[in-house]
């Protein structure tokens, strides 16, 4: 099954990826292959069979929800492009 | 002492320990050779020659006052997927470029613990997502057995760096053959432990239900050496495992009489290269001469497994690397007029080609209307292929067959056809879909580019594999040999 230009546009969409034009144009074309190649799977007989999550079957170990950590924010926030006191900025949300 | 880079992990703890060189004078012999052979290879994004030899002078110190650790003094190398407390991490990628990272990954503690000297950083395909290493930010990495040739991916740098001499061992990761592949077409012994038995505690983060950590050395022994320090729980790891991790090195004394190994037949199709196909069933040969036994089993599965990993992979990176949002961390676009904006052109940017498409495929299976067709689906498949695995396992001790289809690739050969470069990893996915252990040794060169014989074995049972590898290199010499240009 190939995908059109829309469909390519409304997934980078909820990707929140901005695509040039050529890029765009190229990934119509490649994700179309990926599709396709995946679309062998449709073939497989999997009436009853379990989807596997974990590849041993085992659950997710929980823990105590206690503190842990010690607070290192400011280390942290080196990584950051742009804090001020202690806080991430980012373009302004609300008006 | 010129010939310190010849040596194995293993020869050199003992020279170490018998005082015949300190740890600085090895890993300034090591570091030196880096400076003159890393401009051709490109194995390394970072090398930390400062704080290596200060991690030398301070192993030294502990050996001399009666304080050494299992590893101390040697030298090694990350991927430079483990995070490394203020060294800089990029995984491969321009999203990371400047991060350094504030902590350091349960692996690298480990190893550090022990006494290991970190020489660098290893390239690595972006994100571990490549089998080629041509999708690095920082350039593809070379293969030391001919510079136009790949040396596979996405552990290519680890690979490369272990086959040209610069270290006796690498660490590296694993998704969906990470190691395996660069292993067997570089000379050089890569292990995939089973799915849980290394934490990921500060490796980042690719496919969280295939991804596992292991290492790239030149012998099994090495391997065993490195590996008993990985291994084990990790509660900062939800899906660590807490399975007693055995002596490995003291079970490489195990005979490997009466082991009984499987060889499943859909291996050996058309796919696989012809001389390809006759050294791995030397190899196999060559077990058996050491009392093993060898029968066919039947995987029916087998040929789905690269289609379902290219559903199960790409969904977990999209959900993933959703991380990477240019507020916290990672590149982050100039002058966004909005919240929307900061989030698409950071990521646009910052991500390659390969990750991109993975991203955009995982978003794609896992979207309203298709999670079903697509998400679901590969999710009761790979059951299904894990059954197969689990089927065989019922007979037999180890699966043996090829690592890889061909030895290693042109650089850019398959760089314009995502799904032919996909098919590199078809011998080896299968153990990440199952969570099995799987290694790759050396056996055999075609057309003078090493090929690697790959080993499955049971959850938990690495030390059947690394008894295999370890028995089959006492009675060959493949792994000895070292490309002309780095001798």
């Amino acid at each position: 099954m190939s995908l059109d230009k829309e469909q390519v546009q409304q997934i980078a969409q909820l990707a929140r990826l901005e695509l040039k034009p050529e890029e765009h144009a190229e990934l119509v074309d490649k994700l179309s292959k990926i599709v396709d190649f995946v679309d062998h799977l449709s073939a497989a007989d999997t009436a009853g069979v379990m989807p596997m999550a974990h590849p041993l079957d085992v659950a997710q170990r929980l823990r105590p929800d206690v503190v842990t950590e010690v607070n290192e924010r400011d280390r942290y926030q080196q990584n950051a492009s742009s804090v001020t006191d202690g806080l991430y900025l980012v373009p302004k949300v609300i008006e | 002492m010129t010939d310190l880079h010849e040596r194995s992990l293993t020869e050199l703890a003992a020279g170490l320990e018998s005082g015949d060189f300190s740890s600085v004078e090895l890993t300034q012999a090591l570091l030196d050779r880096i400076a003159a052979h890393d401009a051709a290879l490109n194995a390394l994004v970072t090398v930390t020659g400062d704080e290596a030899l200060a991690a030398a002078a301070k192993a030294d110190a502990d050996r001399a006052s009666g304080d050494a650790g299992v590893l101390n003094g040697l030298p090694i190398i990350h991927k430079d997927i483990f995070c490394t407390r203020g060294i800089r991490t990029t995984c491969g990628s321009k999203m990371l470029d400047n991060f350094i990272s504030p902590y350091d990954a349960t692996l690298v503690e480990r190893l550090g613990a022990a006494g290991a000297v970190v020489l660098g950083k290893a390239n690595m395909d972006e994100f571990a997502m490549g089998s080629s290493n041509e999708t690095s930010y920082f350039g593809p990495v070379k293969n030391p057995w001919d510079l136009e040739r790949s040396p596979g991916g996405s552990s290519g740098g680890s690979a490369a760096a272990v086959a040209a001499r610069l270290a006796p061992a690498a660490t590296a990761t694993d998704t969906g053959g990470s190691i395996r592949q660069p292993a067997a077409l570089t000379n050089t012994v890569g292990i995939k432990p089973t799915y849980g038995r290394v934490s990921r505690y500060g490796m980042i983060a690719f496919a969280s239900s295939l991804d596992q950590a292991g290492v790239i050395t030149r012998t099994a022994e090495d391997a065993a050496r490195l590996l008993g320090v990985m291994a084990g729980f990790d509660e900062r790891d939800s899906t660590c495992l807490d399975e007693p991790v055995p002596d490995y090195v003291a079970e490489l004394g195990n005979s490997i009489k009466g082991l009984k190994i499987g060889i499943v037949r859909q291996h050996f199709d058309e796919g696989l290269d012809a001389e390809c196909g006759v050294k791995v069933k030397e190899a196999i040969a060559t077990l058996e001469s050491l009392g093993a036994t060898a029968v066919e089993v039947d995987m029916p599965n087998i040929d789905l497994s690269v289609p379902t990993y290219y559903v199960v992979a790409p969904a977990e990176c999209s959900s993933n690397l959703s991380r990477f949002d240019g507020v916290r961390f990672g590149h982050r676009a100039e002058n966004p007029q909005d919240l929307l904006e900061l989030y698409c052109r950071s990521r646009g940017e910052g991500f390659g080609d390969e990750v991109k498409r993975r991203i955009m495929t995982g978003t794609y299976v896992l979207s309203a209307g298709y999670y079903d067709a697509y998400y679901l689906k590969a999710q009761q498949v790979r059951h299904l292929i894990a059954d197969d695995f689990n089927k065989a396992f019922a007979d037999v001790d180890v699966i043996a067959g090829p690592t890889t289809p061909t030895p290693a690739f042109r650089l850019g050969a398959k760089m314009d056809d995502p799904i032919t470069m996909y098919l590199n990893d078809i011998y080896t996915i299968g153990a990440n879909l199952g969570g099995f252990p799987a290694l790759s040794v050396p056996c055999g060169f075609v057309n003078e580019l090493p090929i690697g014989l790959h080993l499955v074995g049971h959850h938990f049972d690495e030390s059947a594999l690394l008894r295999c590898a370890h028995a089959y290199q006492q009675e060959t010499e493949w792994h000895t040999a070292c490309p002309e240009a780095f001798k």
